[in-house]
């Protein structure tokens, strides 16, 4: 088909003007702004449903937990149980089949808050089920799973840490209002993005800290900040992207498909990738000018993120990107304590010193870093050795412009200095929540806290604790800009442009042969100074001006 | 032999070299724009106008071609050393003394032999290289799956930007050469009127003012 549309393109080409004026009036394919009152979340084609939950006598009962709302939910759902129990918001494991790496965060360690392994007590608020707090949950009790967290619409439900941790901290989650779990049960509807957010919009102990593009700012977006979510646009969920089969949700942290060699689908097919391609298709751009037949090549080498997310951390909502473990465990009087020091555009304010984490930096509006990613990441895993005296990367990526799979992705950098084994030369599980006295929230010894952390899982621990560098890479996917927005030619196409250091291309705009443009110039210089003597000397001639 | 004003250079021909001279000039402009000497075009309209001008230049060239081999007028371009150092003489010393050209056109020798040879090389080595690595950079999308299309990429480019600085020394003289020998209006004028000096022979003269009166004065 390619070549088939480059032969005909001089034919084509001649029929357009320089740049389209028709294709400005219809705005294709950035979605009118719509009007109030704000229709639904579209989720994908489940949207509106079968069902009024209100109905169903099993939702009328004055449910004591949670786990007895689940038996209810899964006494018509039968098998969404079992369905359920594959996909990665309950296991939080995966095995990379490329790599053999034993991922998810059941087992990684990431440069946030380190590892939730030993302390799902606290980070487990986040696993899609209940109690999960140490080595004996149990994955396969289908009642655990926790419906409401996803599909509750009454904005009343909410989670607290499963184990009590150290009093210091524990305090923090108390006095909340009773929830009315007969009421949410009632209220369930598919996931909106409040929902969705609850966990993904805190990734890394905050709002936006982890992800960059990723804030509470999607909650209730304007097109101008997610051309897709916002509410005066599109108003998509989620999961009209991240679509859903069968409680699996489409588009992986962990294989990410970086260059989507097969676009649409047939109608019912593609329910793998949550690609920009899998609704826009492999020629995106409509052909109206020479310029978008220039973008839609462009497909081949460069990820559609990369000009139509021109910054993220946008909508007044900052992202972290430096967080510095060394300065942990300061105290006041013997507690713990934070300070605010910066003020994000929404007018909120974030701390950036907390005794039990460190010091932070946050960024608003931000550049992304650009290279060439095939999709895979790599881990520093709990059992990686490496240089403790080099910045180490907790997740590296390859990709090159040759490899077929590889696109320039824009990334969020996160550079932290972490907790780790001098000693061995490995990352370390830190025991940072418990009712006991090792642990770090709370007790603040960080030597302790890590023996205690490695102990429990048997690895080896030299006893040597310090500090590392490590760098963590987060690609750059929402708060896709409307297309007015998006980056023009010269943002790369210069000589200072942001693809600056991207390898394997060439660029024009940006690259040159310094020696050539040496020669061209001193060339054309000569000639014109071989032209003015040639003058001179005719002018000055005895009978040399006529001629 | 006779000194006579001639039509030498028929309406195509000066469509052509006027034409061709405008979209020299947008190409150069362009081009060095992009290839980031100047910013007075944003990138976009830099590439679209370049491209549109370069598929407008091959056209004229498709016709140029058939023209120049339907007339018989390729002939003009034959290289020839015959002459060639006078007029070479004549530029380095001559023109400081005041002499005369020493090239007379002839019915079927409008150019002189240095002339002759600058414009076939341009035909024949400079315009080719600029036509081939601009169009397989233009194509790039075609092959890029090439192996080392990259390498071959920076090539083209090298090429293409290496034969654009040629074609600015070439103008910069072609341009100062009509301000040599007659005046600078006395030069230009046969590409705008078509008519110029030319020594005829006796038949040629004869032929012209019995059967194209048209095209002497």
């Amino acid at each position: 088909m390619r070549p088939t549309i480059g032969f005909l393109l001089a034919l084509v080409l001649g029929s357009f003007a320089l740049t389209s004026t028709q294709s400005t009036a219809d705005n294709w394919p950035t979605p009118p702004a719509t009007v109030a009152p704000v229709p639904p979340q579209i989720s994908g084609p489940l949207t509106g449903g079968t069902a009024d939950h209100t109905k169903f006598e099993a939702l009328k009962q004055p449910f004591a937990s949670g786990p007895e709302v689940t038996k209810a939910c899964l006494s018509c759902h039968t098998e969404t149980g079992q369905h359920f129990m594959k996909n990665i918001h309950w296991t939080w494991e995966r095995r990379n089949p490329d790599t053999g790496q034993l991922l998810g965060k059941k087992h990684l360690v990431n440069n946030f808050c380190t590892n939730a392994r030993g302390n799902e007590g606290m980070c487990a608020q986040c696993h899609a089920g209940y109690g999960w707090k140490d080595e004996n949950f149990d994955f396969s009790d289908e009642t655990n799973i926790d419906c409401l967290i996803c599909h509750d619409t009454t904005g009343t439900y909410y989670k607290t840490p499963n184990s009590a941790g150290s009093p210091a901290c524990s305090v923090m989650f108390e006095g909340k209002p009773a929830i009315d779990l007969a009421l949410v049960a009632q209220s369930v509807d598919l996931p909106q993005r409040a929902n969705c957010g609850a966990c993904h919009f805190n990734g890394g102990g905050g709002d936006n800290v982890k992800h960059g593009d990723l804030s509470s700012a999607l909650k209730s977006p304007t097109r101008e900040l997610d051309v897709h979510m916002g509410v005066d646009g599109l108003n998509f969920a989620c999961t009209a992207c991240h679509v859903t089969k069968s409680h699996v949700w489409a588009g992986s942290r962990y294989e990410i498909a970086a260059k989507d060699h097969e676009g649409i689908g047939k109608p019912g097919q593609r329910r793998d990738v949550a690609t920009c391609e899998s609704c826009h298709g492999l020629a995106p751009h409509p052909v109206d000018s020479l310029a978008a037949f220039k973008r839609n090549d462009h497909i081949s080498s460069v990820a559609c993120q990369t000009c139509h997310i021109p910054e993220f951390a946008r909508g007044g909502v900052a992202t972290m990107t430096d967080w510095d473990w060394r300065t942990a465990g300061k105290t006041r009087n013997g507690a713990g304590y934070h300070e605010s020091g910066y003020t994000q555009g929404n007018g909120a304010h974030r701390y950036t010193y907390k005794s039990i984490k460190g010091s932070f930096t946050y960024a608003e509006n931000l550049v992304p870093l650009y290279r060439w990613f095939d999709g895979q990441m790599r881990y520093t895993t709990i059992d990686t050795k490496f240089d403790v005296n080099q910045p180490v990367a907790i997740n590296d990526f390859t990709g090159s412009r040759e490899d077929g799979d590889s696109r320039i992705w824009p990334f969020k950098v996160m550079r932290t200095w972490m907790p780790a084994d001098v000693g061995n030369g490995t990352l370390v599980y830190n025991h940072l929540w418990g009712e006991d006295d090792d642990s770090y929230w709370g007790n603040y010894d960080m030597g302790k806290a890590i023996e205690h952390g490695m102990k429990e899982f048997g690895l080896p621990y030299s006893g040597q604790f310090g500090f590392v560098e490590t760098l963590s890479y987060w690609p750059i996917t929402h708060m896709v800009a409307p297309k007015e927005d998006a980056l023009a030619c010269e943002s790369c196409h210069a000589e200072q442009g942001r693809l600056k250091g991207v390898e394997g291309i060439y660029l024009p705009g940006r690259d040159h042969n310094r020696w050539l443009d040496l020669i061209g110039i001193i060339a054309i210089a000569g000639t014109l100074i071989a032209i003015l003597g040639h003058a001179l000397i005719r002018l000055f001639s005895p009978k040399g001006a006529k001629h | 032999m006779a000194i006579r004003r001639v039509k030498i250079f028929s309406l195509f021909e000066r469509f052509w070299h006027w034409s061709q001279m405008l979209l020299i000039m947008t190409l150069m402009f362009t081009g060095f724009g992009l290839h980031g000497f100047h910013h007075l075009l944003n990138f976009e309209h830099a590439v679209t106008v370049h491209t549109f001008a370069a598929f407008a230049l091959l056209l004229l060239w498709a016709f140029s071609i058939f023209w120049l081999f339907t007339t018989r007028n390729w002939r003009h371009f034959i290289p020839t050393v015959k002459g060639m150092w006078q007029v070479l003489r004549y530029y380095i010393l001559g023109i400081f003394k005041g002499e005369h050209h020493p090239y007379r056109k002839a019915y079927w020798r409008k150019h002189n032999p240095l002339q002759a040879l600058t414009y076939l090389m341009l035909k024949i080595v400079l315009f080719p290289l600029i036509w081939v690595s601009g169009l397989a950079y233009l194509f790039y999308f075609l092959w890029r799956d090439a192996p080392q299309a990259t390498e071959w990429l920076e090539g083209a480019a090298l090429v293409h930007t290496g034969a654009a600085f040629t074609m600015v020394v070439f103008v910069l003289i072609h341009v100062y050469m009509l301000t040599t020998g007659h005046s600078f209006r006395e030069h230009i004028m046969p590409m705008i009127s078509g008519f110029d000096e030319v020594d005829l022979t006796p038949e040629e003269e004869a032929y012209l003012l019995k059967d194209e009166p048209e095209v002497i004065r």
